[in-house]
């Protein structure tokens, strides 16, 4: 009987064996890890708004604190969006006839809230809250970067579950006296890892319990 | 012999064919049910919605209606104001204390300094920026306004200022108000009335 296959087609056969394996691997770390890679996970890119405020101007050139619209951080989960009261208590006053600033007024004349477009957006099996960070002497800038440098706010860390873990496990990296949370300005001194050990003493952080699943997923 | 290998090809082909289609389908299923779990059919804080014809998910209480403990009948403590007058008093469950000017004073540098600036000369980062020019706290009227007055002002707004009542609580109201004494009285303090430090860097 002829052979079908002829004898160096064996080397095909031990070759597509090692082939599939290698192509599923691959095909799987790369389903693995594709949210890690900055350009997915949109990570620098500047988020379009209707209006362009800039915390550059604001909070950089101008020196607003962060808590002058964003009233609920120290209280709330949520950071609070100010409601354009808040732009209006200046804008009504200041810059009145700037177009950039018409989605404003509109808003303001017709009592319709103005629709800003997500910047950060957590799954929502992720109960993070922005009050005990501040509590604990996390500052505005260990997560959301140099924002009094950003025009328009774009994301800096992606906030993947390893990114958030990696302070969990180690806070004293990233712990700040509380008087300087909101102090953009504010960058680690030469001995952090030992303040941040001090710190995370004084202000009783449990880190034992950080990495707990229900500190995050209620 | 051929028949055959063709045939088991034929099967080989078939089970290929599954496998992928079924990998497929589950992993659709699988990215379907992640991103059903990503985005939750329940509201953020702020979304907008559909539902309500204004689009806001937060609600405000319906006109009218007072939710439990959110009776606000103390006229002093909530409006600054004891029988119709401006109040020159601290409200009775508003403690003076060292506390209590600490954090006026950071509630004013968060939300007043913008206009009035650090010292309350009215010259703050916004004035130098073109916004008319808010009174000095330190002229002769504002320094025999009652404390009420502040608080009245925060909670109402005056002029062409904002009401504040929506950004600032009322405890923290009360704060900035009595800070905003102990700026005046800064203002005012005689060289003998100040500590040995500050009498030494003032030198």
């Amino acid at each position: 009987m002829a052979q079908v296959f002829h004898r160096s087609s064996n080397w095909l056969a031990r070759f597509s064996i090692i082939a599939v394996i290698g192509v599923t691997g691959l095909l799987f770390s790369i389903l693995l890890n594709i949210n890690r890679i900055d350009y997915v996970s949109e990570v620098g890119v500047a988020i379009d708004q209707p209006v362009p405020f800039s915390h550059k101007h604001h909070v950089e050139a101008i020196g607003i604190d962060c808590r002058y619209c964003h009233t609920s951080v120290e209280e709330s989960a949520f950071a609070g969006i100010p409601p354009v009261e808040t732009c209006m208590t200046c804008h009504s006053l200041i810059w009145t006839e700037a177009p950039n600033l018409e989605p404003i007024r509109t808003a303001w004349r017709d009592e319709k809230p103005l629709q800003w477009n997500r910047v950060h957006d957590l799954p929502d099996f992720v109960y993070f809250r922005h009050n005990i960070h501040i509590a604990k002497g996390i500052g505005c800038t260990s997560c959301h970067g140099a924002i009094n440098e950003m025009p328009l706010v774009w994301v800096e860390n992606a906030l993947n579950m390893e990114w958030c873990l990696d302070c969990h496990r180690n806070p004293e990296k990233h712990i700040r006296p509380r008087e300087r949370v909101f102090d953009v300005h504010w960058t680690p001194p030469a001995d952090q890892e030992a303040q941040g050990l001090q710190l995370v003493e004084e202000y009783d952080v449990r880190v034992s319990q950080l990495t707990d699943c229900s500190v995050c997923h209620l | 012999m051929t028949q055959i290998v063709r045939q088991s090809s034929r099967v080989t082909n078939r089970v290929i064919v599954t496998v992928v289609a079924l990998a497929t389908v589950l992993s659709a299923a699988g990215c379907d049910l992640r991103q059903r779990m990503y985005d939750q059919e329940k509201y953020e804080a702020h979304e907008a919605t559909t539902f309500f014809k204004d689009g806001l998910t937060s609600r405000a209480p319906i006109e009218g209606t007072v939710a439990r403990g959110g009776l606000r009948l103390d006229t002093h403590l909530y409006e600054g104001k004891v029988s119709g007058e401006l109040a020159t008093t601290l409200p009775p469950s508003i403690e003076f204390n060292r506390a209590l000017l600490e954090r006026g004073q950071q509630r004013y540098n968060i939300y007043c300094t913008p206009c009035h600036d650090r010292t309350g000369s009215g010259n703050g980062i916004v004035v130098q920026r073109g916004l008319k020019q808010p009174p000095s706290l330190h002229q002769d009227r504002l320094r025999n306004a009652a404390i009420g007055y502040y608080f009245d002002v925060i909670t109402n707004g005056f002029g062409s200022m904002f009401s504040y009542a929506s950004r600032i609580p009322v405890n923290d109201r009360w704060a900035v108000a009595a800070y905003i004494r102990a700026l005046q009285f800064s203002q005012e303090a005689a060289y003998d009335e100040l500590p040995a430090e500050d009498q030494r860097q003032l030198q």
